[in-house]
């Protein structure tokens, strides 16, 4: 059961994060944005559903990916919290895309190594896409940093609101008990060093953070997660068992 | 002989399934792509194995879905196998494919897939209709999560680049 759980939580970041750049669909505030954003939650969503549906066969129980992904509370989210922030302002989106995907990059990486056929698969795939991602929301972190007056303010205001979620990225959660999957912990270096190159072009510095917010891998969420939740979830609860 | 028939049928199977196009760039089929990794005989069933794209691919049910049909009316029973390991890469495109990818107006992954220059450098794309290599990408994403957007500076015409993944 570790590695059901600690599947879970990787498949929760990943529809957690992807639902959020969705919202920006026919939002966003220029046509090549209002791609990217749902490409880039496109890419989130698959990882998801292939780590649901390796999650439900793990439990073995007979629950599909949406019973799995749809029918479960926001207590028994296990995602971490950097990925539920919500939306707020264009500069908030692309720092957490960039602070997620400087993570995931080197945690796939090395999960390309796992003894695990499936793990291997979806690691094979997504260290590609999250390479893309580190590219693409890195060079806006830049251009917003090093931008005018009013955009160098909203991306600092991003790194303020936002690194207060970052240790928990570290955190070994479920994985400590599943040997398939790589550890956490051993990532901090390759992020800290994306995060440093970036930053130092986007005349952007991390701040010190006495007390880090923590608690997604238990359950304890924002109270944003809720709300999202409920929304996303809105169809699949009104119209149990329909397919299309 | 039992053998000899398998092998026959494998054939003729393949044939049937590698013909399907892809249903977002129907100018490739899924042989072309590379996607379609075999068609096994197991018994009387037709199996068929596909690697989806992307991890989003929301064409990889359709796909899958166009194979079993394409099998069925060949006249087999028909099973799809979803392979996951080893990832499908944009190495796996065909001579044959990229040619046609050219010819439709997309322009092929010109670096080797996981290159750190596809990934984080420049890369240098050729454009189709005057074959400059003067050309500048437009946008990261482009109409399918499996293109990005450029533009030629010489002759100014914009096309899609299929990404090197």
């Amino acid at each position: 059961m570790a590695l059901m759980d600690a599947v879970l939580e990787l498949a929760d970041d990943h529809l957690v994060l992807g639902h959020r750049l969705s919202e920006w669909c026919g939002h966003a505030p220029m046509l090549e944005e209002d791609l990217a954003l749902p490409n880039m939650a496109l890419d989130l969503i698959g990882t998801a559903r292939t780590l649901y549906d390796y999650a439900a066969k793990l439990e073995g129980q007979g629950r599909s990916e949406d019973d799995i992904a749809y029918l479960r509370g926001e207590r028994e989210y296990r995602n971490c919290l950097l990925v539920e922030r919500p939306n707020e302002d264009f500069a908030h989106t692309v720092l957490r895309q960039f602070f997620f995907a400087a993570f995931m990059h080197p945690y796939w990486h090395a999960a390309q190594d796992s003894d695990d056929e499936v793990i291997r698969g979806v690691a094979g795939k997504a260290v590609k896409e999250m390479a893309y991602h580190i590219r693409h929301a890195g060079e806006w972190v830049i251009r917003l940093g090093d931008g005018t007056e009013e955009s160098a303010q909203r991306m600092r205001d991003a790194v303020e609101a936002l690194s207060i979620y970052t240790a928990e990225l570290f955190e070994e959660g479920a994985a400590e008990g599943a040997p398939a999957l790589p550890s956490r912990a051993a990532q901090r270096e390759a992020w800290d060093a994306t995060i440093a190159h970036v930053f130092a072009e986007a005349q952007l510095e991390m701040p010190e953070v006495p007390f880090p917010q923590t608690g997604g891998r238990k359950g304890l969420h924002g109270e944003g997660l809720g709300h999202m939740l409920a929304e996303m979830q809105s169809v699949y609860r009104a119209h149990p068992g329909a397919t299309w | 002989m039992v053998a000899e028939v398998a092998d026959i049928c494998a054939a003729r199977a393949w044939e049937a399934a590698a013909a399907v196009p892809d249903p977002e760039v129907p100018c490739v089929t899924v042989a072309d792509l590379g996607i379609l990794r075999g068609v096994e005989m197991d018994g009387d069933v037709a199996v068929a194995k596909v690697t989806p794209t992307y991890s989003g691919c929301p064409a990889t049910l359709a796909i899958e879905m166009a194979i079993e049909v394409a099998l069925r009316e060949a006249g087999f029973d028909a099973r799809i196998e979803r392979v996951l390991s080893p990832a499908w890469t944009t190495d796996w495109i065909t001579e044959e494919g990229r040619e046609k990818l050219r010819a439709y107006g997309i322009a092929p992954p010109e670096e080797p897939s996981g290159s750190v220059r596809a990934l984080f450098g420049e890369t240098t794309v050729t454009c189709l209709r005057c074959g400059s290599r003067e050309t500048e990408k437009l946008s990261e994403f482009g109409s399918t999560a499996c293109k990005a957007q450029y533009r030629c500076t010489a002759c100014l015409e914009p096309f899609d680049y299929f990404k090197c993944l």
